[in-house]
């Protein structure tokens, strides 16, 4: 199969006309990601033998006639901070051992039972903090354009492994864009639903008024069939919402004559990459000639949304890391003379660097004496960039943005200075912090050969329409260049 | 503020962390230029701006998100400490506390 094919639409056909049979499709993917993890490191957890139990089950019962279930045989990778019960999740951290879930996410569950496999877990930034997958315990995940460059963070893993045609679909966590940044950065689809729409029971949580479980595919359409699977109310989740889940691949019928996109034009000026700038300039001129309306629009304040970001990120990331302290499960310092003295010891030793530094900012933000000039004022700078959505989605049914200021960018490039690091969250971090859905979609390539993406952002609960939105793009721009490193040939090439 | 290394200090003694001299001089320019940048909110004049308070769209602030009150079971004792460094007796067992 060309790697332009693989996607759960052409799985979903090739297993029923019997082309491929579903134990043969999950073990090509397991091989894939067992001969490219060398290349890549994408995977932390390969699971042979569990996949191919759950392959021989679904065939079973496909043979008896169970056939209908709408992800059967698709192989599904999973972020290593999302649990899957008898998988590790070890968040890319020394500090949890690695712990083994007793449960599974309910997003996973979901999957599951709509017969998606999942083949293993993937490599991130250290508890999801970092944009290039650097932070990472076990070593940085390549890109697959360019394997001397980042896949972005920090579903870093994840994303290479949709790139290089390992997986069709897989499942990453967002907290300032860790799934629509490395989908730019790899030239795949990374969909944020809203805040609430996907249950994040079973997500390792990092800063919770932020984090989000996030969607990556090849094509919109995937995205489309895993957002439909995994969407809706979940008890176990207080923050997942009782809002009705619309038909989404219904609703992908091309058709956007009349909408309205408005582009934040203050925004691509300072600090946007040539080439970027160029590609999302072309992308805007395709939406116009595709029937949307293209106006201008300001969100005065979205140029604070990286420092109200870093405040409230870290704030709640220091409150939510206290619970690692080696007393339940994981990693524990050893022969440390009091109590004190192993929470001490086992922190300082099982967290890494970038961990470190943002569990101390937080601590410093929220410590008495700053609570009020900086967490206090972050949340009301956030209440300002609400009210800046509001007022845009009342001219406007969607925004456009790059989804990041640059293409991949080399390894090692950006490690020692975090801030630098931190501002390529600067076009995605606003969705994260007012909670509307954002998707990133490959708008073409770089001068150097590496893709670039084109983010829209919409209304709360409006996944359908911004679905649309991409898939009405991709349908006359899909990206037909691939990735240096993939797990399978093109029949063009 | 200006941040020194004896704030970083003071921090990492609040975050249960014990770092190394190293750590501590790394850390204290890192930290107070990301702490400066922060600082950039201070142009903005919020002082009649209500904090917001998390992610939530205005529907769920209006929903009731609290599930029914029903007993359901629980991990048990023994799935609850099978990955604990140092269990013991049906406890999690620390250093001594004094």
């Amino acid at each position: 199969m060309p790697l332009s094919e693989y996607n759960v639409e052409s799985i979903r056909s090739r297993i029923a006309s019997g082309e491929e049979s579903l134990r043969d499709t999950v073990n090509r993917s397991l091989d894939a990601a067992e001969r490219l993890n060398e290349k890549l490191n994408a995977f932390l957890e390969i699971d042979r033998k569990g996949a191919l139990a759950r392959a021989e089950e679904l065939s079973a019962n496909q043979q008896a006639g169970e056939s209908g279930l709408p992800l059967a045989g698709v192989p599904l990778a999973v972020k290593d901070n999302i649990c899957v019960r008898g998988l590790q999740a070890s968040c890319g951290s020394r500090i949890l051992g690695p712990y083994h879930p007793p449960y599974s996410a309910t997003v996973v569950e979901r999957l599951q039972a709509a017969g998606a496999v999942v083949v293993g877990k993937t490599n991130l930034d250290e508890f999801a903090m970092g944009s290039s997958n650097e932070n990472s315990a076990f070593g940085v995940v390549r890109n697959p354009w360019d394997t001397e460059r980042v896949p972005g963070g920090s579903s870093g893993g994840s994303a290479a492994a949709v790139a290089a045609g390992i997986v069709p679909v897989a499942l990453g966590s967002e907290t300032g864009g860790s799934v629509r940044q490395p989908a730019a950065l790899c030239g795949i689809v990374g969909l944020k639903p809203t805040y609430g729409r996907l249950s994040r029971y079973g997500l390792v949580a990092f800063a919770s008024s932020l984090d989000h479980i996030s969607i990556f595919g090849r094509n919109v359409r995937d995205v489309a069939e895993v957002l439909q699977v995994a969407a809706g109310r979940d008890p176990l989740d207080a923050t997942s919402a009782d809002v009705d889940v619309p038909d989404y691949k219904a609703a992908l019928t091309t058709d956007i004559k009349g909408v309205r996109i408005g582009v934040p034009r203050a925004l691509l000026s300072e600090g946007l990459d040539a080439d970027v700038s160029e590609r999302i300039e072309a992308a805007i001129e395709a939406y116009r000639e595709l029937g949307a309306e293209v106006i201008d629009i300001e969100l005065p304040h979205a140029k604070y949304c990286i420092a109200v970001y870093y405040v409230i990120a870290t704030a709640e990331a220091s409150s939510n890391l206290a619970r690692f302290d080696g007393v339940r499960y994981g990693f524990r310092a050893e022969e440390a003379k009091n109590l004190r003295e192993m929470y001490r010891r086992t922190r300082d030793e099982g967290f890494g660097a970038e961990v470190k530094r943002r569990i101390m900012l937080g601590t410093f933000v929220l410590s008495s004496g700053y609570y009020d000039a900086y967490y206090r004022k972050a949340q009301q700078v956030r209440t300002l960039l609400k009210i800046d959505f509001e007022h845009a989605f009342g001219v406007c049914d969607a925004i456009l943005t790059p989804t990041t200021p640059t293409p991949a960018f080399l390894i090692g490039e950006k490690v020692d200075d975090p801030l630098s690091m931190y501002l390529n969250d600067i076009y995605t971090c606003t969705a994260n912090l007012v909670g509307v859905p954002g998707i990133s979609v490959p708008c073409g390539l770089s001068k150097d050969g590496l893709p670039v993406g084109l983010q829209l952002m919409s209304r709360h609960w409006d996944e359908a329409g911004l679905l649309n939105l991409a898939h009405a793009y991709e349908s006359k721009h899909p990206l037909l260049e691939r990735p240096r490193v993939s797990a399978l040939s093109d029949s063009t090439s | 503020m200006p941040i020194t290394e004896s704030d970083i200090a003071k921090i990492a003694e609040l975050a249960h962390l014990e770092i190394t001299p190293e750590e501590r001089r790394a850390f204290t320019p890192q930290i107070a230029e990301i702490v400066a940048y922060v600082e950039q909110l201070n142009e903005l004049d919020t002082s009649l701006i209500e904090p917001a308070t998390g992610g939530l769209t205005p529907e769920h602030e209006r929903a009731d998100a609290s599930r029914e009150d029903a007993v359901r079971p629980s991990l048990g004792q023994k799935l609850a400490l099978d990955q604990a460094p140092d269990p013991a007796s049906g406890h999690f067992r620390v250093p001594k506390v004094l």
